[in-house]
């Protein structure tokens, strides 16, 4: 037997081994081909007298097999136009084509002749559920890279080839429901004490360990298809206390993900009803469930944004082509306040020598303290030593001197946002930089035109925008300025793949991309606020419409007092009456009455305890504004919701109407991971394309703009869009090729 | 259509629901035949005249499963003509009873027909019947599952019910059900339970703690803020976004009694109770039953009750005497207020914050309460009505004839 993904030899004892080895990639998954050769050599043992056993294997270096092919899933997601097909036959080759893997699987588990799998590396997703339907699993106990897990939950999907049936089975529901659910992988020995696997052994053991089980066991069957087996722990409605593990975990996912995620729910399903029923019912449970899932917007946003985009921006897809990629021997970081503290860090973690400038040496050692206190961090948790640490701080060098900026590839600018200030610094670094070095400024609002003005090479200006704080927000903004060359963009890539960081490239205006969309939502809480809706309403619907945190305590992180500046800086632009604007009195009232100013002051909108957590809503938020609205009824809630979503995305398309953002995948990771925006949509222009389509969402956008104002007013674009059909993925596509994907 | 008259109604005393209980060792069949027992010996009844008898329970599984009404009815040496059936409406389950035995008597499919109900929580606990609602994913989450005691806090943050107003009303509870005990209010109806040997093993409500007072009410700690603060809360809030934070305020010194114990209620038409040489003590004037809002679940009692005084063309202040389940304090302030119901029209012999409440049983038992005092006090018009799981309420409205 001939096949194009696995090895295949049979032994003089009859013993088949496939060696799964898919061609011209680094990491097996389950494509399209891998599975049809499951199936071919399935049928072989099956059929094949001379066959009296099946061991499997891989042939990579990098582990077993990394799950489905997501490349290929992403493109079966959200719902196809199949109208050639009535609902019925579409229904059936769904169901046909979703239950190959699983139903192929379970023959080979029924097959009446044993299965052993050697698991050297991870084996993830549809790579572990392979291997649950093998009767014997032996893993590597040398290689610490080895993982085991079900992260199809990541991704809005479900585990689709039995893995909810299987898993359950073997270790029970309420240890199977967290590793589904929540997708966390875990390591061999982990596996071996749950009983994931029955087996230990060195990585040049396994194969033969796993042989040897076959040839001992030549009848071997599923412990569930033995007679009188019981769950482990139970089945709900069937013993006591299973019902209450149902329960509870319903309330677990109800309260987390507020209904915003339908995998969780059908994960909960797959296992409640596929439990109750013998595992070939149960199967046939799970691929319905799992069809059901992947056809809903959900599965395709989270595909496309969570797993697709981050991997493609991960790599430097938005990069120009055609520039040498650049290696950092030297960056120089300016201003070692927070920011510029939390850059050195980055940079000195990745391996970078940073030099970390301030006006004082004193200022400087500041900064390098904040590192410091990292480092102290990672090595008392165990997630670094010592010798590591001191490594990483022997990596910055603090200074006052710019003589020590000389030969620096990059400098990243972190001072206050303040144009005359950045102004001089850039023209202090460029006396000593070399003329090919590149000048990053960070900032969130100040536009990188009118900041390159001070450069005498403007086209190696360039924004490079960091999230606070620094070391964990994944996410790097690179704004052009009108001057900057694509060698210079180039090159910021670089840097911010080389501190492992996902970079969004966009174009100069008055904060950007995303300061600029990041302010719609709490400005919309705000409009709620005047309008008389009370606060707990305003924020329990933020939340549960899938932003991580409400509008009014977004605002008082922020600070109230920024709000106040912004408002006013607002007005004035637009020659309103500050002074009686309501919005405005209401937080000069807040900020300048009653000094509540935010959580930096421990009280804002919210009160806040002295870890800093939000206690509860100030009960005098009302004095100045009277609660019209005290009860949210589901109708209510929908409104808001759209007016909170919506109001995030129009901003979003006016930022492609001026060409601000020219790239939907930028944009919808950018809105993602900068400020949150709700996760499971895959970001504002997925929102709009898969959640609405374009139609949809302008008609909703023209209704809330007659009712609320000019603020959701769609721009010319979106009606242009609109009339064409085209979505932002149709009109605004990601560069470059699809990266090669696995999960 | 024809008229539902009651004729009578008895109900056994109830016992604490755990395994120290006076009932304990009295099986469910046994509470549901004494109770059918007295109503026929009390009325001299001639049984084969009963079509129906209608029983509530909530756990019907194990001794309560597989339909104990005819079980009863043929443990009760009934004629073996009458039919039996056990029905379940959560905790109105006995005045569902009482109402579908009264729609039979007004159809004509029944001449004569028994309502009422049976429950030992001490031998077949709350919850054993399981159920889909809290398991089973799909409903469980768009319908906002969460445990009653959650939605009766709810209501109490939502309606600004504090602490001390629901301490307040379980301790006025606990005085008026041990007034009236003491004056012998309840005599007409209680039937004593008797153990295997024909011994009386209790002749009176065993739950209640007529000396509790707000001190000793204090000293309790809230049963659903664990529960809330695992996940409950953050649900309930998802329907009522407007709730900021759930103060629990409800304890097992606010709440029903968890009891033993069995009801019944004899229902007929005019011309059969002539036949039969009985007196009609009322008659039904109209009955409801509504679904409500499942998160929250127990604010039913005002729209069912809005709905049944609709029927009956009333309005709140035409009844006499008002008997709503004291499932939790909270839902009863809220009728109160909602309806503008004096206290002392509402639970003026107390209830199951005192007495408890033995689920399946206890719609009968309200029936019966209410017609002895307005007997005993000459009144007219009774209404009784119960919050229910999963968000319903149902009611009756009676009169004397």
């Amino acid at each position: 037997m001939k096949l194009e993904t696995f090895g295949w030899e049979v032994d003089a004892d009859g013993i088949a081994h496939a060696v799964f080895d898919v061609p011209g990639r680094s990491m097996n998954t389950l494509t399209g081909k891998a599975v049809a050769d499951i199936i071919a050599f399935t049928n072989e043992v099956a059929t094949n007298e001379a066959i009296k056993g099946l061991v499997i294997s891989s042939g990579k270096p990098s582990g077993f097999c990394a799950g489905a092919d997501l490349g290929e899933m992403g493109q079966r997601a959200g719902g196809g136009e199949k109208k050639e097909l009535s609902e019925a036959e579409l229904k059936k080759q769904q169901f046909e084509q979703g239950f190959s893997l699983n139903g192929t699987l379970r023959k080979l588990e029924t097959c009446g002749k044993p299965v052993a799998v050697a698991l050297n590396g991870l084996a993830l997703g549809g790579g572990l559920e392979v291997a649950l339907a093998c009767h014997y699993r032996v893993a590597a106990n040398d290689n610490p890279k080895l993982q085991f897990g079900l992260p199809e939950a990541k991704i809005g999907l479900l585990p689709g080839a039995g893995g909810t049936q299987r898993l359950p089975r073997l270790v029970g529901v309420q240890a199977a429901l967290p590793l589904i659910l929540q997708g966390e992988s875990f390591n061999a020995e982990k596996a071996l004490a749950m009983g994931v696997v029955q087996e230990l052994a060195a990585s040049s053991e396994t194969v033969a360990k796993a042989k040897a089980w076959v040839k001992a066991n030549p009848k071997a069957k599923a412990p569930w298809d033995e007679k009188g087996f019981k769950v482990p722990g139970g089945v709900p409605h069937k013993s006591p206390g299973a019902g209450q593990v149902a329960t509870m975990a319903n309330m677990m996912v109800a309260s987390k993900t507020y209904g915003n995620y339908p995998a969780q729910k059908n994960i909960l399903s797959c296992i409640y009803e596929g439990i109750q029923v013998p595992i070939d019912a149960g199967l046939r449970i799970e691929t319905r469930y799992f069809i059901n899932t992947q056809q809903r917007p959900e599965a395709k946003a989270m595909i496309r944004s969570l797993f697709l985009s981050m991997q493609e921006l991960s790599k430097g897809a938005n990069r120009p082509a055609g520039h040498p990629k650049t290696e950092f021997r030297k960056i120089a970081v300016i201003g070692a306040g927070l920011m510029g503290a939390g850059i050195a860090y980055v940079q000195a973690k990745a391996g970078i020598p940073t030099v970390l400038v301030d006006v004082s040496k004193e200022n400087a050692e500041k900064g390098k303290d904040y590192s410091r206190r990292l480092v102290e961090k990672d090595v008392s948790r165990g997630k670094s030593t010592k010798e590591k640490g001191d490594a990483l701080l022997e990596l910055i060098t603090t200074t006052d001197n710019y003589d020590d900026v000389k030969g620096a590839d990059l400098v990243v600018e972190a001072v206050f946002e303040n144009e005359e200030l950045k102004a001089k610094i850039t023209q202090m670094a460029e006396a000593v930089l070399d003329e090919n070095a590149v000048f990053g400024s960070n900032t969130s609002t100040l536009p990188i035109t009118g900041l390159a003005k001070a450069s005498k090479r403007p086209e190696n200006f360039i924004g490079i925008h960091f999230f606070s704080p620094v070391e964990r927000m994944g996410l790097v903004e690179i704004i052009s300025g009108k001057e900057t060359s694509e060698a210079t963009l180039a090159k910021a890539v670089d840097y911010v793949l080389a501190i492992r960081k996902t970079p969004i490239a966009v174009n100069d205006s008055r904060g950007f991309y995303t300061s600029r969309c990041f302010g719609t939502y709490t400005r919309e809480g705000m409009e709620m606020l005047a309008e008389g809706i009370k606060p707990a309403i305003i924020e329990n619907v933020g939340r549960q419409c899938g932003m991580p945190m409400g509008a009014l305590e977004v605002t008082d992180s922020v600070g109230i007092d920024t709000a106040l500046k912004v408002t006013r800086a607002t007005a004035e632009a637009m020659g309103a009456d500050v002074q009686g604007d309501e919005r405005t009195q209401f937080l000069a009232w807040l900020v300048e009455d009653q000094g509540r100013v935010g959580r930096k002051a421990g009280k804002g909108f919210y009160d806040y305890n002295e870890k800093g957590k939000p206690e509860r809503l100030w009960p005098d938020i009302n004095k100045m504004i009277e609660v019209k609205v005290d009860e949210c009824s589901p109708e209510l809630k929908k409104e808001l919701t759209s007016r909170f979503l919506v109001r995030q995305a129009i901003e979003v398309a006016r930022c492609f109407d001026e060409g601000v953002i020219t790239d939907a995948r930028d944009a919808d990771i950018g809105s993602i991971l900068a400020w949150g925006f709700a996760p499971f949509t895959g970001g504002c222009c997925s929102y709009v394309d898969l959640f609405w389509g374009i139609k949809g969402f302008v008609a909703e956008a023209d209704r809330l703009a007659a009712k609320y104002g000019d603020r959701f007013a769609p721009p010319a674009l979106l009606r242009d869009m609109a009339a064409k059909g085209e979505g932002f993925y149709d009109r605004f596509p990601p560069a470059g090729t699809k990266a090669a994907a696995a999960a | 259509m024809t008229e539902a008259y009651i004729y009578d109604a008895v109900r056994t005393p109830r016992g604490k629901g755990k395994s120290s209980g006076s009932l304990h060792e009295i099986t469910s069949l046994s509470l549901a035949t004494q109770v059918l027992q007295a109503i026929r010996d009390r009325n001299d009844l001639d049984t084969s005249k009963v079509d129906d008898v209608v029983l509530g329970c909530v756990s019907p599984v194990g001794e309560q499963g597989a339909d104990i009404a005819r079980v009863a009815v043929l443990n009760a040496d009934y004629a073996e003509t009458t039919a039996g059936v056990q029905v379940d409406r959560f905790c109105a389950s006995g005045l569902e009873a009482c109402n579908m035995a009264a729609s039979k008597v007004m159809t004509g499919e029944a001449d004569m027909a028994i309502g009422g109900g049976v429950e030992s929580m001490s031998r077949v606990p709350m919850g054993a019947s399981g159920g889909a609602w809290s398991t089973d994913p799909q409903v469980a989450i768009k319908s906002y599952f969460t445990p009653q005691g959650i939605g009766a806090d709810t209501i109490a943050t939502k309606y600004g019910f504090s602490r001390d107003d629901v301490d307040a009303f379980a301790v006025e509870s606990q005085k008026r059900a041990a007034r009236a005990w003491a004056e012998g209010r309840f005599a007409k109806s209680i039937i004593p339970v008797k153990d295997q040997m024909g011994g009386i093993r209790l002749d009176h409500d065993e739950h209640m703690r007529p000396d509790a007072d707000m001190q000793s009410l204090a000293a309790l700690q809230p049963s659903f803020a664990g529960m809330g603060a695992m996940g409950f809360d953050e649900i309930i809030k998802q329907r009522y976004p407007e709730v900021e934070k759930i103060n629990h305020v409800h304890h097992a010194g606010n709440s029903s009694g968890i009891v033993d114990g069995a009801s019944a209620v004899l229902f007929g038409s005019k011309e059969m109770g002539e036949r039969l040489g009985l007196k009609p003590r009322a008659r039904v004037r109209a009955m409801a039953s509504i679904g409500s809002e499942p998160g929250i679940m127990l604010t039913g009692p005002t729209y069912v009750s809005q709905k049944v005084l609709k029927k009956a063309g009333m309005n709140p202040e035409d009844i006499d005497l008002y008997e709503l389940n004291e499932a939790f304090a909270s839902v009863v302030l809220l009728m109160m207020q909602n309806l503008n119901i004096p206290h002392d029209k509402m639970n003026v012999n107390g209830g199951a914050i005192a007495m408890g409440h033995p689920l399946g049983a206890t719609g009968g038992m309200l029936v019966g309460t209410v017609l002895d005092e307005l007997e005993r006090t000459g009144k007219e018009t009774g209404l009784m009505t119960l919050c229910v799981g999963a968000g319903m309420g149902t009611a009756t409205i009676i009169e004397r004839v």
